[in-house]
């Protein structure tokens, strides 16, 4: 054998195609003392990419709080990990799946689910719930895009729901909806962000750590093949003309093959017989053999030969770069693999023994007996290049103010104008971002595992924990335009809505995963939307008690140039104590009180126009955005959730939703929705704005309840415990029709069904009109 | 009085229908591996839902040929109950079990939803604490829930009153909108001849406690653990064959 592996012939172009820099290439030689040979080139092209390394978030992602009394597991492994109680341990993450999505929809989004199950199954869970956050161009002609855009949108949007849909539907995990949003800025590239979380015993929790000199090094699963060579690569540049032809980098998914997975991996976690345990997602085999290595302070010396092969003549370059799905790695202890190789024998897939812990903490892969890879892990995992990109500004190019128009037509004038409001809500309840979801989560299994206590369309999904009294919740919300007219606020109400879902359902958000959905980080203005957007995550995160424990950065959001806009998406995990006192979305009954409760501190009149330009009304109504996302006063907001929850905990609300899209308007609408209850409510507003702003405004810290008449003084008795918070009475439940009028005067009024109607068919609409056109 | 239920690779619902019986009914009850003929003296087999062998080729093609299905069969020929569930009905189709098939839906698209159904006989063991024409409310979730059989067939199904269920709207009519699959007839569940053996396309093992949204699939559970508390037959031997 030779002492060292053959050196490439390295070239510029070679560099180039592997996306690595000159000056990173003087660092891989000096890291190995001699010039790699082109199966250790693509190994660091794999792992030094942007995708693996997080090299120009790094230094910023240092800036999210990450601990509690409740974490475990904070970032840095396959998934974080919080205390729930009883014993039990909730593993959970976010991750991104939105380059391959974009170049084959249906097999991007299912491996995107894939990966996102095997992080969380990987930890010892087994997962409980799936949930998604997805953005995509627009799916009507709106004058401004393209018809062939569109009509790619809808097949993007098609592809994606039917891929998640395939693959959690037959791995048997619920999927408890997310959010789905449409912006032109996502034409190009779409966004698929998978949230997954599991339970585990606390004392069961396995860890991607390679231990024991001597021990085993397992391969277990699907067959390695040619498909998605140099996908974390892809996923970290720009997408240009021709991108389409990266099909081949796109990973294929088995779910079928994942179940198998997951019920053998939790089988012979059993025996006790496993010592750590890696899934091989992006960058496969390299990824997992010298992650778990560094964890350990250990080394992995892996013969090739023994990999299992879907394809005959794999050179070690293309089986250490194959991103083949549903592949594990693990370690087992010696002398008792056979009690491992056996479960995974009993479930009929592949486990091999592929090779050795070694005491050097060095990565050496042979091939046919020969050397072909030797690399200090350390180089590969800690050493890998972390860059302080220049951050520039960033200032959205829109108006501070209102224009002209957009104030003549908000009947700004005399105060109710002559508008027509109900026409106006009708057209908020059919715009792609409120119309319901349904057609998109009905083609998920919501209920499979039967835990699902609220499933999509609520405000929050909630799963019981068998065996025990408690829940989980789980919540999801990201706003791309919010961030995009000012990235620190906009992340800041991400937060500050992910964890108000959570918290109207009766729970007590815990912890926080976050995925960052950017542009091209070597642009200085994309680095400020990045610095900003954690900055504000680490602030909301801090003040309403929930660290990070983990997520996915991903950057490149770009086609042809055009960046996203900053998507920080937020998933947050709370805690029910009781899962009994769930609290739904929707009004239960006639007869109910229907009560605001909202920040006491309101933002100046002047303010309030200025944040108008960042709503659905502005733009779906009046096409327009100018101005700023609502003002949030986080120590308000803090009090809010708090106070929800204390409400739900005393039983005193039969019904709790958050104020969000649409304003206050859509937010009854929505809750009338469900049971057929309707509502008729009153708004007190100051005389100096117009009618549509009371209706439609979007400013946080808002959330409706409904209770009992008998309940109302109790329920204001709670709230005012809080300094910080006001509750007004809105009005009352009444039988099927929503009434809403501003200080007594009537601006809309309309049968529920009818509102209904548009609402649940918009979505389902739009992608029919295309097969018409 | 023990139960069995089914785990096939892929099976995703055999813990769910584990749990009604030992949880919610409070049975003995035993998971039956796939690649074993023994049906270790169970008194009902319960094929639970989920994607069975990856429902690669065509759903319940595969499973068909497992050993544990022959043990079934003969189970299932002496008399014995088997209740096939969503995965579970379309397997006992392709098994032979009961007639006719499941075809794609209607809208060529996975659906999971709470649906009603209308009870068309009280004349069988999942069924007989119901009444007549009660409407139940319980969720489906499938992508091949299209049932279809040849005219005779059902003809005969309808004259022998083995259609146990029908979608149907929340005060019992059978309509074209109340039939979310595009199913004959709106059929949702039917039995076979000797009328132990139903297999239904919703989810009675969801709709099995008030916490989770519905109670009312429980009553079939009941009905057959009533069924078998009163009933000694063959169903309690040993069918195990190997």
């Amino acid at each position: 054998m030779k002492s060292q592996p053959s050196a490439a012939t390295v070239t510029p172009e070679l560099l180039a195609q592997h996306g690595i820099t000159l000056d990173e290439y003087a660092r891989i030689e000096a890291a190995l003392g001699r010039t790699p040979s082109l199966t250790e080139l693509g190994i660091y092209s794999v792992m030094w990419s942007e995708h693996c390394s997080y090299k120009s978030s790094r230094v910023h992602l240092k800036r999210l709080p990450t601990k509690s009394d409740r974490v475990v597991q904070g970032p840095g492994e396959n998934a974080g990990i919080i205390d729930v109680g009883d014993g039990w341990a909730c593993a959970f993450k976010i991750e991104s799946h939105n380059h391959p999505s974009y170049i084959e929809p249906y097999q991007g989004a299912a491996t995107g689910v894939g990966g996102i199950l095997r992080d969380i199954f990987t930890m010892g869970a087994r997962p409980l719930a799936v949930m998604d956050s997805l953005r995509f161009g627009p799916i009507r002609d709106d004058g401004r895009t393209p018809h062939e855009i569109v009509h790619k949108n809808h097949s993007i949007l098609e592809g994606v729901v039917h891929g998640i849909a395939g693959y959690g539907n037959c791995f048997g995990v619920p999927n408890l909806g997310g959010e789905t949003r449409f912006e032109e800025c996502y034409s190009g590239n779409p966004l698929v962000n998978a949230f997954a979380l599991g339970l585990v015993r606390r004392d069961e929790i396995f860890y991607a750590k390679a231990t024991g000199v001597g021990n085993p090094v397992i391969y277990v699963g699907a067959k390695t093949g040619r498909d998605g060579i140099h996908g974390a690569t892809m996923a970290s540049e720009e997408f240009k003309e021709g991108s389409e032809q990266k099909r081949p980098n796109v990973q294929v998914g088995d779910p079928f093959m994942e179940k198998l997975l997951l019920e053998a991996c939790l089988e012979a976690m059993k025996t006790g017989a496993i010592v750590g345990i890696q899934d091989m997602g992006a960058a496969g085999l390299t990824c997992s053999t010298c992650e778990m290595g560094a964890r350990g302070g250990v080394g992995l010396e892996v013969e090739l030969d023994h990999v299992p092969q879907r394809e005959t003549g794999m050179t070690a370059y293309e089986i250490m770069l194959s991103e083949s799905q549903e592949r594990m790695l693990l370690v087992a202890d010696k002398g008792r693999e056979k009690e491992v190789l056996d479960v995974f024998a009993k479930w009929g897939l592949d486990a091999t023994i592929v090779g050795t812990v070694i005491a050097e903490p060095r990565l050496r892969i042979l091939h046919h007996g020969e050397l072909v890879a030797d690399i200090p892990n350390q180089s590969l995992t800690d050493d890998a290049p972390v860059y302080h990109r220049p951050v520039g500004e960033w200032k959205a190019p829109v108006p501070a103010e209102p224009t002209k128009s957009a104030l003549a037509r908000l009947g700004f004038e005399d105060k109710v104008s002559d508008r027509d409001y109900t026409e106006d809500l009708r057209a908020l309840l059919g715009s792609a971002n409120i119309c319901s979801k349904c057609w998109v989560h009905e083609q998920y299994d919501s209920m499979v595992q039967t835990n699902t206590v609220q499933g999509p369309g609520g405000e929050g999904g909630v799963m019981r924990i068998k065996g025990t009294r408690r829940g989980l919740a789980m919540a999801l919300d990201g706003n791309g335009r919010w961030c995009y007219l000012d990235p620190k606020l906009g992340a800041k109400l991400a937060v500050a809505e992910a964890a108000r879902k959570v918290a109207c359902t009766g729970a007590t958000p815990i912890a926080a995963t976050n995925c960052l959905n950017f542009g091209n980080p070597e642009k200085p203005e994309i680095m400020a939307q990045l610095s900003a957007a954690i900055d504000g995550i680490a602030e909301a995160c801090t003040v309403l008690g929930t660290p990070i424990t983990g997520g996915n950065v991903s950057l490149y959001n770009e086609t042809r140039g055009e960046g996203i806009y900053p998507t920080p998406v937020l998933g947050i995990v709370g805690i029910l104590e009781d899962i009994t006192k769930t609290v739904p979305a929707d009004f239960r009954q006639e007869g109910d009180a229907v009560l605001l409760i909202g920040a006491r501190k309101l933002p100046p009149i002047e303010h309030r126009l200025r944040e108008f330009g960042s709503s659905e009304y502005a733009k779906t109504v009046l096409g327009e955005v100018w101005g700023a996302p609502p003002s949030l006063d986080l120590a308000a907001e803090a009090a809010l959730q708090k106070c929800v929850a204390e409400l739900a905990e005393a039983g005193l609300v039969h019904s709790a939703r958050d104020i969000s899209d649409g304003g206050v308007a859509v937010s009854l609408a929505e809750a009338a929705f469900a049971n057929g209850v309707g509502v008729s409510a009153n708004l007190t507003e100051p005389a100096d704005l117009p009618a549509a702003w009371a209706l439609f405004h979007e400013s946080a810290t808002q959330v409706i309840v409904s209770c009992a008449m008998a309940s109302v003084e109790k329920v204001k008795a709670v709230v005012q415990k809080y300094p910080e918070l006001l509750v007004a009475n809105l009005g009352e439940t009444v039988k099927d029709s929503l009434r809403i009028q501003i200080n007594g005067k009537t601006v809309i009024e309309e049968h529920i069904s009818g509102l209904q109607h548009v609402w649940a068919n918009a979505l389902e609409a739009a992608l029919h009109e295309e097969v018409l056109a | 009085m023990k139960f069995g239920v089914l785990v096939f690779p892929g099976s995703n619902c055999d813990y769910d229908t584990y749990h009604v019986i030992s949880e919610i009914a409070q049975q003995p009850v035993t998971f039956l591996w796939h690649d074993s003929a023994s049906l270790e003296n169970c008194d009902a087999i319960l094929v639970p839902g989920g994607f069975a062998y990856g429902d690669y080729l065509r759903t319940g093609a595969i499973a068909r040929f497992s050993p544990v299905m022959q043990s079934v069969k003969k189970f299932a020929a002496e008399g014995g109950p088997v209740l096939g569930i969503c995965n579970g009905f379309q397997i006992l189709c392709e098994a032979g079990l009961l007639p006719g098939a499941l075809m794609r839906n209607a809208g060529l698209r996975y659906i999971c939803k709470q649906v009603y159904l209308r009870t068309e006989t009280t004349n069988s063991p999942y069924t007989q604490t119901l009444r007549k024409g009660e409407v139940i409310r319980i969720p489906i979730g499938h992508m091949e829930g299209n049932y279809f059989c040849d005219a005779e067939t059902l003809a005969r199904l309808e004259s022998e009153d083995r259609i146990a269920f029908r979608y149907s709207t929340p005060a019992g009519e059978i309509t074209a909108e109340a039939n979310p699959n595009g199913s004959l007839s709106n059929i949702a569940g039917v039995l076979s001849e000797g009328r132990n053996v139903l297999g239904m396309m919703p989810h009675p093992d969801r709709s099995a406690e008030p916490l989770l949204g519905s109670s009312d699939g429980y009553k079939i559970f009941a009905s057959l653990v009533k069924y078998l508390g009163v009933k000694e037959g063959p169903a309690s031997q040993e069918m195990a064959v190997r």
